[in-house]
């Protein structure tokens, strides 16, 4: 992913990542190209290494995904980038500073969402924003302005005067977003925006964050919904075992790593059969380029699903059901992250 | 064009805003806050007053000597500015840093942990000073019934020298509530506090303890705390009150220091 002059480099070297000093009033913010620029990015605890060297640059306006399993290193990336977690090793800038020498000056700059709802539980719906813009050195009546404003987006204005704690998940999630809007940030960050809400509030959060994106806000987001990327994503990286994996837009990942659609045959199966390939017999053999066969069903990768089905019946096949499909960002995640369970 | 700076720097303007969320927190349930009040009223009343009735006059450091009730009401002052700052520090600022996790949401914003640090000893030292000034108006309350507990103007002093004791407490507090991992190990902090009140010239001169006895209790920070204001209400301060106000400074800031680094670890991982 680093370019071969090195280009990209160099020109944010020269944005100078030290030459702001502390103390002294930014009259201009440093130019660059990249919101965030990482190269070589590694984040250690201890003796386990949960980011390895990874290279990445997310640009203005773009939304940019980790897509990942669990334990892929994502969160560690990006509590990184909000400057909560030093880096390790490697280089990392947001908005072209040093998150080591301005962690003050890019959060101000910054939304999080982070994975858990960190909500403040003594305080109402309102009072969580108010707070929060407080501690964006905004004044008492424009937080206030924002606030209500903020509620309005995420529909939550009945609620106002209500305690966080009886709001469902859905409505929390929705007020860590307003929250992390009240500074009206450039850049925001999401880790796992929507896990464990359901099909409605999903779709209302993902249907904000587009709103958010087509007002210029970029998005830069975890998850490990295939669904989700390739609504929001405009580009995404695939992590897995703590390093980048594969890179690209959605489209261009799918196209790259799976072919055009997926072929499912479905056998039903004697419970006592615990052969595992007695059943296909050799009958697929050549059929297609790829071809992944799991305990009671066979994927096949082709070009074309209904002559991949016609080809398996002539040739004695008789599944019990049949699915052609297109391929999905799913396909590429499980073909480069492997079905093996992450813990 | 000469412009005048109201707003106060910044290094004190964020630590403001952790003191303003808490004020919200607490406009439902201020009474809470009022249960601290009373207790050193009701030492003032059973132990000054009640058992200094058998006792009689108590001998100051210069020799002077007092009754009882003057000697003990400026330890109860000093008592009850250490009991606000750990109630503070202590069971509270456990309950945001480790369930409520308020701490992992404001180090998303620009605030520092010493803002973070700064502003929770700052609440402490807000909840602290309205015991002071409740205890000082009793006294002064008193003092027009006939009963004089202040012999001296310096006595207007107490207020100030609570808020150091204060000040040092709430560093400390919180910085040892960093190394807390379960609500039980207060107990041990418990263990600290409850010997400190009861045998650190609180209730009588410490002239009786054997000398290593004496230089040991000397050394306690409540000790010092109790020892600047007796020695400002009852009109004896000598050299000595500079040692207490550095003890008491340095163990504020210390604390704070240890704070602010100890919540990077915690949160910043």
């Amino acid at each position: 992913m680093i370019p071969a002059d090195g280009s990209t480099v160099a020109a944010d070297i020269t944005t100078g990542r030290r030459r702001y000093h502390r103390g002294v009033p930014e009259t201009t913010p440093p130019v660059t190209e990249q919101l965030i620029h990482a190269r070589g990015l590694t984040k250690c605890f201890g003796s386990f290494t949960a980011v390895n060297g990874i290279d990445f640059d997310v640009a203005p306006g773009e939304a940019f995904g980790f897509l990942g399993p669990n334990g892929a290193g994502k969160t560690s990336t990006m509590r990184m980038i909000g400057t909560v977690s030093p880096v390790t090793s490697g280089e990392l800038t947001v908005f072209g500073l040093d998150p080591a020498q301005h962690g003050a000056r890019i959060r101000a700059r910054l939304g999080v969402v982070p994975q858990a709802d960190t909500l403040d539980s003594e305080l109402s719906v309102l009072e969580n924003l108010l707070t929060y813009g407080r501690y964006f050195d905004l004044s008492w009546a424009e937080s206030r302005r924002r606030a209500k404003e903020l509620l309005e987006f995420v529909q939550l204005s009945e609620r106002s005067d209500d305690r966080v704690e009886p709001l469902s998940g859905g409505m929390k999630r929705r007020l860590v977003i307003a929250r992390s809007l009240i500074n009206e940030p450039s850049l925001l960050l999401l880790d796992e925006p929507t896990t464990g809400l359901d099909p409605q509030a999903r779709h209302l959060v993902w249907d904000r964050l587009y709103r958010l994106k087509q007002r210029g806000v970029t998005l830069c987001l975890t998850t490990h919904y295939m669904d989700e990327a390739e609504q929001l994503c405009d580009r995404l990286v695939v992590m897995d075992q703590a390093r980048i994996v594969a890179e690209g837009s959605p489209r261009q990942l799918i196209d790259r790593y799976v072919t055009r659609e997926v072929l499912e045959l479905r056998f039903r199966r004697a419970d006592d059969e615990t052969d595992d390939s007695s059943y296909l017999d050799g009958r697929l053999e050549g059929l297609a380029e790829r071809i992944e066969q799991l305990p009671d069903r066979v994927l096949v990768y082709t070009e074309d699903g209904e002559a991949a089905a016609a080809t398996a019946y002539e040739r004695g096949l008789r599944p019990a059901s049949v699915l052609v499909r297109r391929s999905s960002l799913e396909d590429v995640f499980l073909r480069l992250t492997g079905r093996s369970l992450v813990d | 064009m000469l412009t005048i700076r109201i707003a106060p720097p910044l290094a004190l303007a964020r630590p403001t805003r952790l003191v303003e969320r808490n004020l919200l927190v607490y406009r439902r349930t201020f009474m809470v806050i009022f249960s601290g009040f009373f207790e050193p009223l009701f030492y003032l009343f059973s132990m000054g007053f009640g058992v200094g009735a058998l006792i009689g006059n108590v001998p100051l450091a210069d020799g002077s000597s007092v009754p009882y009730v003057v000697f003990v009401a400026p330890a109860l002052l000093a008592s009850s500015a250490m009991n606000g700052a750990i109630y503070e520090t202590s069971n509270n600022f456990f309950f945001k840093l480790k369930y409520a996790k308020l701490y992992d949401a404001i180090i998303a914003t620009p605030m520092s942990l010493n803002d973070i640090a700064r502003g929770e000893v700052m609440w402490a030292l807000l909840r602290g000073s309205l015991y002071a000034v409740g205890f000082l108006a009793v006294i002064v309350v008193l003092g027009l019934a006939g009963f004089r507990l202040v012999s001296s103007p310096l006595g207007l002093l107490a207020f100030p020298a609570a808020m150091v004791v204060g000040f040092g407490f709430a560093g400390a507090g919180l910085a040892a509530t960093t190394f807390v991992r379960h609500w039980r190990d207060f107990d041990f902090m418990q263990l600290a506090i409850m010997p400190m009140f009861l045998f650190s010239g609180t209730f009588y001169p410490i002239d009786g303890y054997p000398p290593a006895l004496q230089a040991f209790v000397q050394a306690t920070p409540l000790y010092r705390g109790v020892h600047l204001i007796r020695a400002l209400t009852t009109g004896t301060p000598d050299a000595t009150l500079l040692i207490d106000l550095a003890y008491l400074v340095a163990m504020g800031l210390i604390g704070l220091a240890i704070t602010s680094r100890r919540l990077g670890k915690l949160l910043q991982s």
